[in-house]
């Protein structure tokens, strides 16, 4: 076997095992520092959760991998973050192209002042896909998989914004599955939510880790510890600690940890 | 002693309320008695139907049609221009444009419907028509595209900067969710952000409309005083607002037939721009339902 090809072999299995990874990834606001130098890799097919405070730079973090705050004002950065071992933040990077692959849940629903049809057949329909046949069991296939297809199979021309809050965000993670990335970031999904619209999203996050990789920023640690397989708790733009959700939640090695998840701050 | 100095202040603002409505009221009671005396003397449906409008004439025709078609042409080339032109400006303002100049850039464009009409007017009849005539040769000195161009010019503000005011309005939430998408930038503006706007944008369009119909000293000067029915936009045409101009200048004497005319010409304008505010005080009205 030649050395390329074992090269090769090494790196696919890297791969396989890291979709996410990021080296020594560091975040400005104009003169404000929000990551300070952040490495970490993100296993495949499973969920990961980030805890911290607020203003701990989570959701910073995690909207680095799908680019969103290329939006922000002042944003700047340093370091490298590969997704399936590309650099992501080369200037040769489709940014579209990876938010199709980066799929996105936010914190308040925010489904488009359309239809539910036209909500879950967006992406599609902005790749230019317009088959009906195809768009119409995409969606249902879609709704199906967030358990929401019983509850408006009847009514998909209905406007999204008549459901209610949790069968809303459920259509958002719906809209997301329908272009079929491999990857979705949600911050913080379920705090606008009532406890049994949470539950149905949690229930919803533990099933979608077979086919998907899941990055979850919570502020609830009950949510982080029912739902994830491994845990990372930042702190003042720091990765602080970063293990098995198990370990993080009862055996954690740092004291700043264990202050927290036991709630002595946050 | 406090108590009566708030009962004072409510009487007080209850008055200023009163006195606005008590003006509107008796501009509409003034207008359809006058319209009434004019309706008792020529018939509805001359006024209507006759293709001519010749009150200061020996042989008296009222045929509202030509004025209107003149009010309708000139409204229509502005909206044509200004509409485009608008909306341009204010998605990329809205979608495109960097903050600062945004910031710099509005409150500038809102100056042009801040110059003076007659400033407009003869900008039209003195730059624009002699410049048009180059290009059209059979162009007369005065007529409703140069008109109509021109106030085109004047609307653009109520377009943009209402029609920005809306799109700015969308939640940020949406361009979130357009963008995590994997919308570009037009994707977002034309297949989100402009449908989610569509109501206002709708809206300003409607009050650029009506200022367009109501607008007198532009078409005045720039488009001529003879009433013509026709949609041809390089001939003299005369508005509505022009005529009533004219004649209230003239020396038409009171309470006399052509005097009443332009009661007539008056309450005609009056049912339109009602209309149109109706329309998009029903939209708005909606929009607000949408969001909440």
């Amino acid at each position: 076997m030649s050395e390329e090809n074992n090269e090769s072999i090494i790196e696919s299995s890297i791969k396989r095992k890291y979709k996410l990874q990021a080296k020594d990834v560091k975040v400005w606001y104009s003169d404000f520092m929000a990551i300070k130098g952040v490495s970490m890799d993100i296993k495949a097919n499973k969920v990961t959760a980030f805890i911290g405070p607020s203003g701990c730079g989570k959701s910073t973090f995690l909207r680095l991998f799908n680019r969103m705050n290329d939006y922000v004002d002042d944003f700047k950065m340093g370091g490298d973050i590969n997704i399936d071992g590309k650099d992501i933040y080369d200037k040769n990077i489709n940014v579209e192209l990876l938010r199709k692959q980066v799929g996105m849940v936010f914190q308040k629903p925010n489904p488009f002042p359309k239809s539910i049809f036209e909500n879950v057949a967006y992406g599609l329909k902005i790749q230019g896909l317009k088959d009906k046949a195809f768009l119409q069991e995409r969606v249902e296939s879609s709704l199906k998989q967030v358990a929401l297809w019983s509850e408006v199979k009847d009514d998909l021309n209905k406007s999204a914004l008549a459901l209610s809050g949790g069968q809303q965000q459920r259509l958002c993670i719906a809209r997301t599955l329908a272009v079929e990335p491999s990857i979705i970031l949600m911050d913080e999904p379920t705090s606008a939510l009532d406890p049994i619209s949470t539950a149905k999203i949690e229930e919803l996050i533990y099933k979608l880790k077979d086919k998907y990789t899941i990055v979850i920023v919570t502020h609830n640690m009950q949510q982080a510890s029912r739902i994830s397989d491994n845990t990372a708790f930042f702190y003042l733009g720091e990765l602080i600690e970063y293990d098995k959700t198990n370990k993080i939640f009862t055996n954690p090695e740092k004291k700043q940890t264990e202050n927290y998840i036991t709630g002595r701050f946050g | 002693m406090r108590k009566i100095k708030e009962l004072v202040i409510e009487r007080g603002l209850l008055l200023s309320a009163l006195i606005t409505i008590a003006v509107t009221v008796g501009i509409i009671l003034v207008l359809s008695i006058e319209a009434i005396k004019f309706f008792s003397e020529v018939s509805i449906i001359d006024f209507l139907t006759d293709p001519e409008w010749t009150p200061l004439f020996t042989d008296k025709h009222f045929g509202i049609m030509s004025l209107l078609s003149g009010t309708l042409l000139t409204s229509f080339i502005a909206i044509a221009f200004a509409l485009p032109v608008g909306l341009s400006i204010s998605i990329y303002l809205s979608e495109y444009a960097p903050k600062s100049f945004r910031r710099t850039i509005k409150p500038l464009l809102e100056l042009l419907a801040a110059v003076p009409t007659v400033v407009y007017g003869f900008f039209a009849l003195m730059v624009v028509t002699p410049f048009l005539q180059t290009i059209i040769p059979g162009l007369s000195s005065f007529n409703s595209l140069s008109a109509g161009i021109v106030m085109g010019i004047m609307i653009i503000p109520y377009i943009s900067s209402l029609s920005e005011d809306a799109l700015h309005a969308v939640p940020y939430t949406l361009r979130e969710a357009a963008y995590g998408m994997g919308s570009t930038r037009l994707q977002n503006a034309f297949k989100v952000i402009v449908p989610a706007a569509s109501s206002g944008i709708i809206v300003s369009i409607i009050l650029a409309i009506s200022r367009a119909i109501g607008e007198t000293m532009i078409v005045a000067i720039a488009a001529g005083q003879q009433p013509r029915l026709t949609f041809d936009p390089t001939v003299p045409v005369e508005t509505i607002t022009a005529y009533i101009v004219q004649v209230s200048l003239g020396d038409v004497q009171h309470d006399s037939l052509e005097y009443k005319t332009i009661f007539a010409a008056g309450i005609t304008l009056f049912v339109f721009t009602f209309l149109l505010n109706t329309i998009s005080y029903r939209i708005r009205k909606k929009f607000q339902e949408k969001y909440e």
